[in-house]
């Protein structure tokens, strides 16, 4: 009836996700060309394009910060999570818990200021930052995820003769994968922001022509820099958007044998 | 097969199973019957050791419980319960293959299996082989829970009101193909439920369970003629008993050889009640009987069935 390949390119070329990812690449990329724009916008203004580092390193080092924290954050968070969900580890979830949110309440600036005596300026002050900022929600939806396996198919598995291991891999982290993957995009979409903030303490970030300017009371820095780390933001959670309508659909559909 | 030995398991003060001893002989279905508290699902768990023993010994084929590892002894056994718990994100193959694929089978053999038990349940192996659980009726779910729980051939089957949460229809459905099933592969089958007639249909030993010990044990026979105490009684109810003696009752036992009558026969292991309704049904007084090959041995009256 109707033409199955057409209907995908087209489908395609309305995903907003496309069209943001555009903007952001060119802008990361072709910023110079705006100089006109900014000129008659920013009159007086020299530079009116932040020159000293170009963007895309900005965003390379902002990204790989990002990354490198909420690797970490996952990895430590489902752990705890699997953990405090385990009979042995119940007493630990309150725990757990209050010291997760501990690392939230905490304002990141008051992180860089205790961590930057401790291991210096850079990106390793901001890593810690982001890492402990990130627990939380990763924490909180992984305990949720494994908490949702229905009672009856968890005591269907114990009763067939799955190993605690075999419940954990094959049962529970299968049925919570949507709500881990939902933890995790909130994690990492309020390290894209807060990331921004290490350039205070020298970590090499989109926030830096943001402070730049700030400091220099040059607006076009501060906007170039805003502007850029928010379509990163916005890119990022609509990827993660992707993933997880993927991941629940995947949670109903068959593994495959070689998955085993 | 199973020998349960003074077996006691408290829960804090509450004494729940109380110094229980059964023994299922291989090839047995036995009925743990009793109100909700009465210890039957905990007995039933201490079996596959869901729950631990807390004194006293369960001894299958000879072999303590607790001398086997755990999940190995669970692979052995075959579990139903109530609330099913399919893995959702799992097709129905690969629910039923749960147990096959922990001990490793190789693929055509899964496959095979869950072709055999498909159809053993009168599920289309093609068109359900590949549906998932949300897409299946509550009977058709049920069906896969048990087929997943017959999937390794175990000799023992422990099934804990499996049949609880379905309707009348779908349970009748499902209780006449367990026995079926139960008669076609002389499983020892262990079956937990707080329904008599359910007993009474299904169970060649039924077990009287009442604040963690057993009232009464015996046929459903026994238990209609002979019940050992008030609380079996009283359990039983003196309520619709002439009927409820009549559906443990068989043709087999009150049959005429000596005498024919009209009309089509009935099988020879069929129920009294069910003798009875097709007499109110035909309006009637006597009815041929044959067996399985169709040959005729004889009649049944309605006389027989006061008798």
């Amino acid at each position: 009836m109707t033409a199955p390949e057409p209907m995908r390119v087209g489908r395609s070329l309305a995903s907003p996700l496309l069209w943001v990812g555009l903007l952001f690449a060119a802008l990361l990329l072709r910023m110079d060309e705006l100089r006109p724009v900014l000129h008659w916008a920013f009159p007086g203004v020299s530079p009116v394009v932040y020159q000293r580092s170009n963007f895309l390193a900005l965003f390379l080092s902002h990204l790989g910060l990002v990354a490198g924290a909420s690797v970490a954050a996952t990895a430590v968070g489902v752990a705890l999570a699997v953990f405090v969900t385990r009979p042995a580890g119940n007493d630990f979830r309150t725990t757990v818990n209050a010291i997760a949110a501990v690392g939230q309440t905490f304002p990141p600036a008051a992180v860089l200021a205790i961590t930057v005596p401790i291991v210096g300026f850079g990106a390793q002050p901001t890593m810690v930052a982001l890492f402990l900022y990130g627990l939380l929600p990763i924490i909180e939806n992984a305990v949720a995820g494994l908490e949702g396996v229905p009672p009856a198919v968890r005591e269907a598995a114990v009763g067939l003769g799955l190993s605690a291991w075999q419940q954990l891999r094959d049962i529970e982290l299968r049925l919570a994968a949507p709500m881990i993957l939902s933890g995790i995009r909130i994690s990492v979409t309020i390290a894209i922001g807060t990331a921004t903030i290490g350039s205070t303490v020298g970590a090499l970030t989109l926030g830096t022509p943001i402070f730049n300017g700030l400091v220099a009371n040059k607006l076009p820095f501060v906007l170039e820099g805003a502007v850029l780390v928010a379509l990163f933001a916005i890119l990022t959670d609509m990827l993660f958007a992707r993933v997880e309508r993927w991941a629940q659909q995947r949670a109903k559909l068959p593994i495959s044998e070689t998955d085993r | 097969m199973i020998e349960i030995d003074n077996v006691t398991k408290r829960y804090g003060e509450r004494l729940v199973v109380n110094h229980l001893s059964l023994t299922v002989p291989a090839g047995g279905f036995c009925v743990l019957l009793g109100s909700s508290g009465s210890g039957k699902s905990t007995t039933l768990r201490m079996i596959n050791r869901l729950t631990a023993i807390d004194s006293g010994a369960i001894r299958v084929c000879g072999e303590d419980v607790r001398d086997v590892p755990a999940e190995v002894l669970r692979r052995r056994m075959g579990y139903a319960i109530q609330s099913i718990g399919l893995f959702p994100h799992w097709t129905v193959e690969e629910n039923i293959a749960t147990v096959p694929r922990l001990l490793k089978w190789p693929r055509p053999r899964k496959r095979d299996r869950v072709t055999e038990l498909l159809e053993l349940f009168r599920l289309e192996p093609e068109r359900y082989r590949s549906k998932y659980p949300h897409q299946l009726s509550g009977g058709e779910q049920q069906r896969v829970g048990v087929a997943r729980a017959l999937a390794a051939d175990p000799e023992l089957l422990l099934m804990d009101e499996p049949f609880g949460a379905v309707d009348p229809i779908t349970r009748d459905a499902l209780q006449r193909e367990l026995e079926q099933i139960y008669r076609a592969t002389a499983k020892t089958i262990v079956f937990v439920t707080h329904d008599i007639e359910e007993a009474l249909r299904l169970a060649t030993q039924i077990a009287i369970l009442h604040e963690g010990q057993i009232a009464q044990l015996g046929s459903p026979l026994e238990i209609l003629e002979r019940p050992a105490n008030d609380f079996v009684s009283e359990f039983v109810s003196r309520q619709g008993l002439g009927l409820k003696l009549l559906s443990v009752r068989r043709i087999a036992d009150r049959m005429r050889a000596d005498a024919t009558a009209e009309g089509e026969p009935l099988l020879v292991d069929t129920p009294l009640r069910e003798a009875l309704s097709v007499m109110i049904t035909r309006r009637v007084e006597r009815l041929p009987v044959c067996d399985i090959g169709g040959r005729k041995l004889g009649v049944i009256t309605l006389a027989d069935l006061v008798r």
